[in-house]
């Protein structure tokens, strides 16, 4: 359904996403986990047809993204960051305002509302003016005005942001429900989130993919390991075996001809060792550090953000 | 084609939610009416000083007539008032949407980018042919009390809301540019004014620019309306210079997408 290749967007000279390539198939619901300021937002607007991406290709349902942008709009439904909704106009008079733009025929387009009015449970403000409801009655309207098509697929950043705890938790539940029928992309910085709600997980961090694995096989994968990061001056052939030859090295791994990333065990440090070596062999340590985020870090970021809600469910 | 329905019905109806549009048709009404007494005043002290010479004026050919000497000056006056007014009724078209993030809305929806630009135009030409609808309390008054001839009546007002069409699309356009709203309606004003007062420098002047700039100039198309003659070459003027004005509002917004 969702095809995404090689997607790159630079904002001037800052890149928000780098290399992004990932797929979604039909019916799955995806989470798109990663701290702020990843590249989630940026990546869900260029598969809304929102923002053209820098390089690279996206696709929804076999259409590209930016030739056939039209044929994408009729199937996704798209709730961004900020529900877009104009705050004078009556409930109901919104969502038949956004049946219309979607070309939702109109003889269809009253029983539409009442669907996403019953669905997303706005029964009892249909008459109110949107910009006098509360957080959560808005970003349920966000979500109503995405599924007043009946769309194929969701899109959805940060669906349950801002939100009270009771609020979040209904709204989860409402996605969980949507789940069964539509095939959704949902980002979220909270992983608790994710696990319950999604049956596959890309984690994304600074634009690019740091893991994308069902959660079972994440948490498989997951290993307690230190990774240190050597950049050299003067890159030769023997530099990778040499430093898999070091005691307590787990493994190696090259990135480009002169950067290399040295795993070994979470208590062991080789610090000390690495420069040895490199200093040894004339290498010329350019650089030589802890590497900043892996994926348990980034794991520990998330995780740490939903105590509150946990607390509250309790 | 229905997505410009949509969007000009939706944008039609939130400016009866809005203050502004109440400020601002009330003070319409209020300079217009001003003015246009003051000028139906000096027209009926004028005719009452004629009268006993009637014959004489009319046999030199001359006529004092309420078309001539009291809707033309009024309409005249209508289109100054409304110069300053326009900007500020589209000032929000687009800058208010990215303000309030609701822009992506109407991007992520099947809409092409110029039925969006449309919808915008057409709301903002019904808002303000509504209020010059409301003006023309002052054209039944002069029926009530004389009989002004209807022709040069209608074809004024064709002008002036062709005209007004030109003010309005330079307005959307400054709103494309910023997500401000103040800014939106002084680069507006400033536009609207420049296309006013471009034929200014060349009044006495009959050099090759000189015409050019009154030819340019939205005042000098207007004239002929109000004399009551409808002259396709001064109706496509106006027609193609909203357009124009749309296809660069259309041309900014597709291109401020890539920054």
């Amino acid at each position: 359904m969702i095809e995404v290749e090689h997607l790159t967007k630079n904002y001037g000279p800052r890149s928000a996403v780098r290399d992004l390539s990932f797929q979604i198939n039909q019916g799955e619901v995806v989470g798109f986990l990663g701290p702020n300021g990843a590249g989630k937002s940026t990546t869900m607007n260029i598969l809304a047809c929102i923002l053209p991406a820098t390089q690279g290709k996206a696709r929804v349902c076999g259409f590209d993204t930016f030739d056939q942008s039209l044929e994408i709009r009729k199937t996704i439904g798209y709730l961004p960051e900020t529900p877009p909704l104009y705050q004078d106009m009556v409930v109901s008079n919104f969502l038949e305002f956004t049946a219309g733009l979607r070309d939702v025929p109109k003889r269809k387009i009253s029983s539409a509302v009442d669907r996403v009015l019953e669905q997303c449970g706005l029964g009892e403000v249909r008459h109110r003016i949107i910009g006098r409801l509360s957080k959560g009655f808005q970003q349920r309207v966000g979500l109503a005005q995405a599924m007043i098509h009946d769309p194929k697929i969701l899109i959805l950043d940060e669906p349950t942001i801002g939100l009270d705890p009771i609020q979040i938790i209904e709204i989860r539940k409402l996605i969980q429900e949507l789940g069964t029928a539509h095939t959704i992309l949902l980002s979220s910085h909270i992983l608790p989130e994710v696990t319950q709600i999604c049956q596959r997980v890309i984690i994304i961090n600074e634009g690019e993919i740091v893991a994308m694995d069902t959660l079972d096989g994440l948490n498989a994968s997951m290993r307690h390991a230190r990774r240190l990061e050597l950049k050299v001056r003067h890159p030769a052939d023997g530099i990778q075996s040499k430093l898999e030859g070091l005691d307590k090295v787990l493994s190696v791994q090259t990135r480009g001809q002169d950067l290399f990333v040295i795993e070994s065990e979470s208590d062991v440090h080789l610090q000390d060792e690495v420069a040895r070596l490199a200093l040894d062999q004339l290498w010329g340590i350019e650089e030589l550090k802890p590497m900043t985020m892996t994926l348990e870090d980034i794991f520990l970021k998330l995780t740490t953000e939903e105590k509150e809600v946990k607390e509250v469910q309790v | 084609m229905k997505s410009v329905f949509w969007i000009a019905k939706r944008e039609f109806g939130s400016f009866f939610y809005s203050p502004i549009f109440y400020v601002v048709t009330t003070v319409f009404l209020v300079l217009y009416s001003f003015l246009f007494f003051a000028i139906l005043s000096e027209f009926s002290q004028y005719s009452m000083q004629a009268a006993p010479q009637a014959e004489a004026i009319q046999k030199a050919g001359y006529s004092i007539n309420a078309n001539e000497m009291v809707i033309v000056p009024s309409l005249g006056n209508m289109s100054i008032i409304l110069l300053f007014i326009i900007p500020l009724v589209t000032m929000r078209s687009f800058a208010e949407e990215r303000k309030n993030k609701t822009f992506s809305l109407l991007l992520s929806s099947p809409v092409h980018l110029s039925e969006i630009v449309a919808g915008k135009f057409l709301a903002c030409l019904g808002v303000v042919t509504f209020m010059i609808l409301l003006s023309s309390y002052s054209i039944l008054f002069i029926g009530m009390v004389g009989q002004p001839e209807l022709g040069p009546i209608i074809s004024g007002y064709l002008g002036v809301i062709l005209m007004m069409g030109c003010y309005i699309a330079m307005g959307v356009f400054a709103s494309s540019l910023t997500d401000n709203q103040i800014i939106a309606a002084v680069i507006g004003f400033g536009l609207a004014l420049f296309m006013w007062v471009l034929e200014l420098p060349a009044q006495n002047s009959d050099s090759g620019i000189g015409m050019i700039l009154k030819e340019i100039s939205l005042r000098s198309h207007l004239e002929p309306f109000l004399k009551g003659i409808l002259d396709t070459k001064n109706i496509a003027y106006y027609l193609s210079f909203m357009a124009f004005i749309l296809l660069i509002t259309h041309q900014v917004l597709d291109s401020r997408r890539w920054r």
